[in-house]
């Protein structure tokens, strides 16, 4: 729709490396009227990668789902799903996508949408599969209940179903856990495990960040349209950090604190920001300071939570990358 | 892939159309339409004392045109608004957006929704049509002299207005587009009847109104046409002035130009729909 004949070009040379990330995009533009939704976004998706796209209110990721999906047109950019140019429905035969607005045929029955759908894919799911695949979200035994008389929660687990059952490879969920109860949201993380497990790529975009934390192996964020930050959790919360508590710390102890990196004391609690990431250094400090009369009631990992970083990089509006 | 969507899409929209409330109120309105009927023609029937007589053969034919009409409305009614929330109430909802994130065509989905409407509208008219038709027969023993040409020139009837309901609802909300698709077919009957009476006084530019209206929306040649089929043509020359700008007797059928030129509206207006649809962000 978008490509030109070089960006046609540029796609099916892209195509043909091996092996094809699940998502590709590149240069993605869209404005409605005079408000710019998305400006310049792109980023891929690794086979079998999780992917949390974060950002607050009107950041546009909705629509760059959209765009991802072929239900909104960009006005620049290109996307390759699976290794195909999204313009070709057949890049979605793969795909599985829960919209943020989840609504299904209400005059159907939970079992017979998904056959709807199954049937749209091509796929021959077997109606076991399909049974599993609604018990998977907690609703087995509503499988022949019109959908009409679903509450928003149920809805939504079926729209979780909806995206699993086609046996996906690509799995797009926009705010999986909006109408969810606590126990849903758990559900949910275990069912983002269990596709991490399976190699299932997934692209999520949720406002729980712990969740996506826990999780996600890449972020990427949005703001105002534009990309903010994306990277690995490990490249955008930076170093580790330790915590001790500690009796009896003499200033010698407290030197060989300090030589582990930035060191900061409140009372008895020390926190070191460990200069390297060498998995020796903290049995290491620890052997040392016990060797120096030190006694060491706690020691415990601590990092700059994603929700800390996601606000710093917000407020402050900087974009770049963390050292 | 759009040979798997088309017939999916198709069988959908039925489904849809059989459980939606909708289908309920058609049935009520049909069966209603059609008991007021058998009343009436057991009536003429008993007035004149059997259809041997010429004006009772006139009042008849009258009749079931007008109860033709009324069929034929119902029909319009129930698939333009039919029609309106199947496109843009699924779009409104939301429905639309898991269906076309499936690797789908757009134009298949909307093509298969056409096909399932064509189906229940042409299932209806059949079955509504043939009800009434063996009603007349039962009271009063008169059968039309081409009862298939009739019913099928009203379903084209109904293909024409779900089409045009179709286009309106890829563009406007589900409500809108199923009044203003009734409205025009209104203002199309309307304007045919203006213009068969301008035609009966001899006033050509007052007639020309019906012939361009009966191009721009073919809704009222076909009808003009079904009317004609049921109709006993020795009527015709027997009460040629009461056929003159007669809104439920015709003295015309159709030319095959305009049956094509039908057919060409048709597809002229799906593939607006299709584009329409195709360029939409949802
Ligand atoms: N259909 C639309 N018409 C007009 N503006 C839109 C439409 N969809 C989204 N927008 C605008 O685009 C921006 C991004 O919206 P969205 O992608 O939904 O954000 P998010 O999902 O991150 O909350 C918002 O400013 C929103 O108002
Ligand atoms: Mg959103």
């Amino acid at each position: 729709m978008t490509a030109g004949p070089s960006g046609e070009t540029a796609a099916r040379l892209l195509a043909e490396l091996p092996p094809s990330p699940a998502v590709w995009c590149s240069g993605l533009r869209k404005r409605y009227r005079r408000r710019t939704a998305v400006e310049d976004v792109s980023f891929s998706v690794g086979r079998g990668e999780v992917v949390g796209l974060l950002g607050p209110n009107g950041a546009g990721k909705t629509s760059v789902v959209k765009i991802l999906l072929g239900l909104v047109r960009p006005d620049a950019g290109e996307v390759l799903l699976l290794g195909r140019p999204a313009q070709d429905p057949r890049a979605r035969a793969r795909v599985g996508y829960l919209p943020e607005l989840f609504r299904y045929q209400p005059w159907l029955s939970a079992d017979e949408v998904l056959r709807l759908h199954v049937r749209l894919t091509g796929a021959a799911v077997p109606e076991g599969e399909r049974r599993e695949c609604l018990a998977l979200v907690g609703l087995a035994d509503r499988a022949g209940d019109r959908v009409g008389g679903f509450s928003k929660g149920m809805q939504q687990r079926l729209g979780l179903a909806v995206a699993l059952v086609a046996r996906p490879e690509l799995v797009v969920l926009d705010e999986p856990t909006s109408a969810l109860d606590p126990l849903g949201r758990a559900d949910v993380r275990d069912l983002l495990l269990s596709l991490k497990a399976r190699e299932v790529a997934v692209l999520v975009n949720s406002h729980l960040i712990s969740e996506v934390e826990r999780v996600c192996d890449r972020v990427v964020i949005l703001d105002k349209g534009r990309l903010a930050a994306s990277g690995t959790l490990q490249e955008l919360l930076g170093q580790q950090e330790v915590r001790l508590r500690l009796d009896g710390v003499t200033a010698r102890a407290e030197a060989r604190l300090a030589a582990a990196g930035g060191l900061t004391r409140e009372g008895n609690s020390f926190t070191i920001a460990l200069a390297d990431e060498d998995t020796a250094t903290v049995p290491d400090l620890v052997a040392d300071l016990v060797a120096l009369g030190v006694r060491v009631h706690a020691v415990e990992p601590a990092r700059i939570t994603l929700e800390e970083r996601l606000l710093g990089i917000l407020r402050t509006g900087s974009g770049g990358e963390r050292p | 892939m759009t040979a798997r969507t088309v017939p999916t899409v198709a069988a959908l929209t039925v489904q849809e159309a059989a459980r939606r409330r909708v289908l309920r109120a058609l049935a009520v309105l049909t069966v209603v339409l059609l008991a007021l009927s058998a009343w009436g023609f057991s009536r003429i029937d008993a007035e004149f004392g059997g259809l041997t007589s010429g004006e009772a053969r006139l009042a008849a034919a009258t009749v079931l045109n007008l109860v033709m009409f009324g069929l034929s409305l119902i029909a319009a009614l129930g698939t333009a608004f039919l029609a309106g929330p199947t496109v843009a109430g699924d779009v409104e909802s939301g429905v639309a957006l898991a269906v076309l994130a499936r690797p789908v065509r757009r134009g298949a989905v909307l093509l298969g929704k056409w096909l399932g409407l064509v189906v229940f509208g042409c299932g209806f008219v059949a079955v509504a049509g043939l009800t009434q038709l063996l009603i007349v027969l039962a009271t009063t023993g008169y059968w039309p002299p081409d009862p298939l040409t009739g019913l099928a020139l009203l379903a084209a009837q109904a293909v024409v207005l779900l089409t045009l309901g179709l286009l309106l609802s890829t563009v406007i909300s589900p409500m809108a587009s199923g009044i203003v698709a009734v409205g025009l077919f209104g203002a199309t009957w309307i304007a045919g009847v203006v213009g068969e009476i301008g035609a009966a006084f001899g006033n050509e530019s007052v007639a020309r109104v019906g012939t361009v209206s009966r191009m721009l929306l073919p809704t009222d040649g076909l009808w003009r046409g079904a009317m004609n089929a049921f109709q006993d043509p020795a009527l015709l020359t027997r009460f040629s002035d009461a056929f003159r700008g007669h809104p439920f007797l015709s003295e015309v059928t159709p030319t095959p130009a305009y049956l094509g030129w039908a057919g060409v509206w048709v597809a002229l207006v799906l593939g607006l729909a299709v584009i329409a649809f195709t360029r939409r962000d949802l």
